[in-house]
Formats: structure tokens, sequence, C-alpha cells
């Protein structure tokens, strides 16, 4: 189970650090800190807190956003984390993806993928979103999902998030058949987000969609599910979990 | 108390391991100088990048003899434990050859991605003091797309569509294929309990 903390970076590091120590303590299996600002706005992020959190955290942690550069990615893993995670500038920049995994290994590799369900001549297609992290500038990629899936496994992704954005912030429970379409293809780790409201809402995901881990962000952070609770459940539900 | 040595293999991620040494009181001193490496009473090899990578590393800095020779508690983690084996298919390498076996990639099988990531318990073969105090909830983080075979030295193995080796010993030589320094309280233990042989 992953743990997703979203910020813009005028939040005060000291937030971002309580609320990490907060998740370690409840027992969540990994974090992703993403810097939701850092693509859109075609800059990079200050990473002095990576050092910190690295200091403080005993599990894996994923940082998030505006990575663009083997250089980018140098930095963030050599301030002590497990992976790094790229979205738009791989969209941009597919080969990126091919740099990075053959510096780092492509289990430091994690590609995030928002993907959208549209309508075209009344069939249904999956689509790759770009720049989401602002929704002024978010705009389908006219990229297939699935066809993405593929390319980025082929040039050395280690990991899929798959963020299913219709479900994001919804809370009506992850999009089943979307993960499902895409865990067919997938090889390597998937990691399924957008869409928890409820404790069944990961059993369902862990048992019907075959995922690897679940990340949620908004049920955590407000209070709504509790992490300990929530692994006592999926124990009860007979899903392998970490205590 | 310990005086720790842990072997600058290059790469990125050595700073989790120095932080979560660093978490228990212990200093440590990250180096490939051989006189450093001798006089600490604990090493540490964390493996970073590939086999083959990290060996060709410590062959230029002349580092794999004098290893081979150290009487103290030594530990390698992850490729750093795979690197005790007589070989490894990731780059096809030959590497210390302080254990029987080939390193080789886990097989393709159905709902078993690769690489291997996440949290798993594991199955203790030989009690050791590596794994005081370890209980069959005690789950350890792994990422990794190599593992090495079961033999007789094998202390304990994680089943991922097979049993792999996850620790393993030679004499004062020590491997774990997981990440203690990312596996919470389960992997601050297994470093106490490292630090605490003599």
């Amino acid at each position: 189970m992953v743990k997703g903390i979203r910020f813009r970076d005028h939040v005060v590091v000291g937030d971002i650090i309580e609320l990490a120590t907060r998740y370690r303590d409840e027992g969540a299996d990994e974090l992703v800190f993403y810097d939701i600002t850092a693509s859109p706005d075609g800059r990079t992020v200050d990473r002095s807190w990576i050092t910190r959190i690295a200091r403080i955290l005993d599990i894996p942690f994923c940082v998030a956003g505006g990575i663009r550069s083997v250089a980018d990615a140098e930095q963030i893993l050599g301030e002590g984390a497990e992976k790094i995670s790229i979205n738009s500038p791989a969209l941009s920049d597919p080969d990126l993806i091919n740099r990075l995994s053959e510096r780092f290994g492509s289990q430091c590799v994690v590609v995030g993928i928002d993907s959208q369900t549209i309508n075209i001549d009344d069939q249904r297609e999956f689509h790759v979103y770009q720049f989401t992290g602002d929704p002024t500038r978010s705009r389908d990629s006219a990229r297939r999902t699935l066809d993405w899936v593929n390319e980025v496994q082929q040039r050395g992704a280690g990991e899929i998030v798959l963020n299913c954005m219709a479900s994001d912030g919804v809370k009506k429970g992850y999009d089943i058949t979307q993960l499902n379409a895409v865990r067919t293809i997938c090889k390597v780790p998937l990691i399924a987000s957008g869409g928890a409201g409820k404790p069944e809402h990961f059993t369902e995901v862990f048992n019907t969609a075959q995922v690897d881990g679940a990340l949620a962000a908004s049920v955590f952070h407000s209070g709504n599910i509790l992490i300990p609770d929530l692994k006592q459940f999926l124990r009860d539900q007979h899903v392998e979990i970490r205590p | 108390m310990s005086k720790l040595a842990i072997i600058d293999s290059g790469g990125a991620n050595i700073a989790s391991l120095r932080y979560a040494v660093e978490r228990l009181g212990i200093d440590a001193v990250l180096t490939t100088d051989i006189n450093v490496i001798r006089n600490a009473t604990h090493v540490i090899l964390p493996g970073v990048g590939s086999a083959a990578d990290c060996m060709s590393r410590l062959q230029r800095a002349d580092l794999v003899e004098p290893i081979l020779k150290l009487q103290q508690p030594f530990l390698g983690v992850c490729v750093g434990m795979q690197l005790l084996f007589d070989s490894s298919e990731e780059g096809n390498v030959d590497c210390f050859g302080l254990l029987p076996g080939r390193v080789q990639r886990i097989p393709d099988r159905k709902g078993l991605p690769v690489p291997h990531m996440g949290w798993n318990t594991l199955e203790v073969k030989q009690s050791t003091p590596l794994l005081n105090n370890f209980t069959v909830e005690d789950y350890v983080y792994y990422v990794h797309s190599f593992c090495a075979p079961v033999s007789n030295e094998t202390l304990a193995t994680t089943s991922y569509g097979a049993p792999f080796s996850a620790v393993v010993q030679h004499n004062n030589i020590f491997g774990v294929q997981f990440h203690p320094e990312r596996s919470a309280k389960v992997g601050a233990k297994l470093l106490m309990n490292f630090l605490k042989l003599s």
C-alpha cells in the first residue's frame, strides 16, 4: 500500500516531515511525494527536503515531479529516495525512460500515467493525459494508454502507477475495468491510483484487478481511513499485507 | 562501540543505508580505503546498480581479495549479497565465489511481476544471531530482478514463485537480499543484530 503526499512547494517542509512521520508510524508501506506544480511550470523542484525525509523514513519512498534528466534523478536518489517517478516529461521525451533505467536500473524508475476513459465514435478508449497538475494546461496527449503501457515497459520502466483520472478524488472506488485492461499487459509492478473512498475499495482492487499496490491520498489525509484499521480489514479479508 | 565501515560501491542510493545506521546511533564511514575497512569492527557492502558494475568498481579499487580476507562481521546487502556467489547472470560476471551457484534473473511467471518489489516474510532455515527476535510476522522490503539460489549456507528464504536465498552466511560473511535500511523496525532490528555480532 502506498501513500501519496501531494504538495506545491510553498508548503512548509516541516509539514511534509510531520505527515511523513505520521504515515511511517501508522504503517504505510511506501510514500510518494508529488510536487504537482513542477511539470506544468517548466521548472524543477527545490529538493533540500529530500535528505530530511530520507533521514527520518525507514520505509521506501518515491519522488515525483519535474524530473527531466539523468542529473535530476541522480540528485534525488543521492539524497536518499529509492525511486523516481516521471509522468509528463516521459511523454515529451520517452527516451528519458531508457536513459534513467540504463543509468540507475529499472527498479528505480516509476512511470506515472494519468489516464482517462473517453468515447470515440461510441468506442471506449483509454487515453493518456499530460500536465494534469495544472487544470488549465491538462490535455489529452492523444496516446492510447495501453500502447503507452507497452512502450514504457519496453523502454525500461520498473513500475507503473496508473492514475485513473475520472475516479481521482471521487471516492467511488478504483477503476477496475481500466486497471484490469492494463494488468493483462503489465509485466512490472502495477500500482492503482485514484478513487479510494472506503476499505472495500482496497479489497476490490487487490482481489479483482491483481494490482501490486494501491495508492491513496485524500482518504488518509482526511483521516477518514486510518492505515492500521485498513490493514487489519484487508488481513481479515485475506489480502496479504504487512501488519 | 561498533566502528562501521560502509564500502562505497558507487551509485546513488547508499544514502538510505547511512541514514538507517545513523538512526541507530552508529557512526559509519563511507569508504573504499582498505585500511579503514580493515580497522572497522563491522563492514557493510551495499549493492547498487548491476552485479557487473559493482564487481568492476570493487576490482578497480583492488578490494576483492582484501574483502575475502576480512575477519570481522561483514554484511552484503542486495547486490552486495549477490556478489558473494560464484557468478551472476546480470552482466554475466564472476563474483566472489564464497557461496555456490549462480545469481539468475527472476523468471517471468504469471501474476508475479519482475522486478519483485514489496514486503515479504522470511522462512528461517537455520537459526542465526542475525535473525534474533525475528517472528513469522516480520516483513522485509525487497526490490530486485535477480535472485540467488538456495544452498546449505542459506539461513532464510523468501518465496516469489519459488524460494530464493534471503539471508546467507559463510563464516563471518553474511548477506541479505532485502533492504534492511528500508524495512522499517524489522530492518533496524536486523542491522542492530548485525552490529552486535563479534
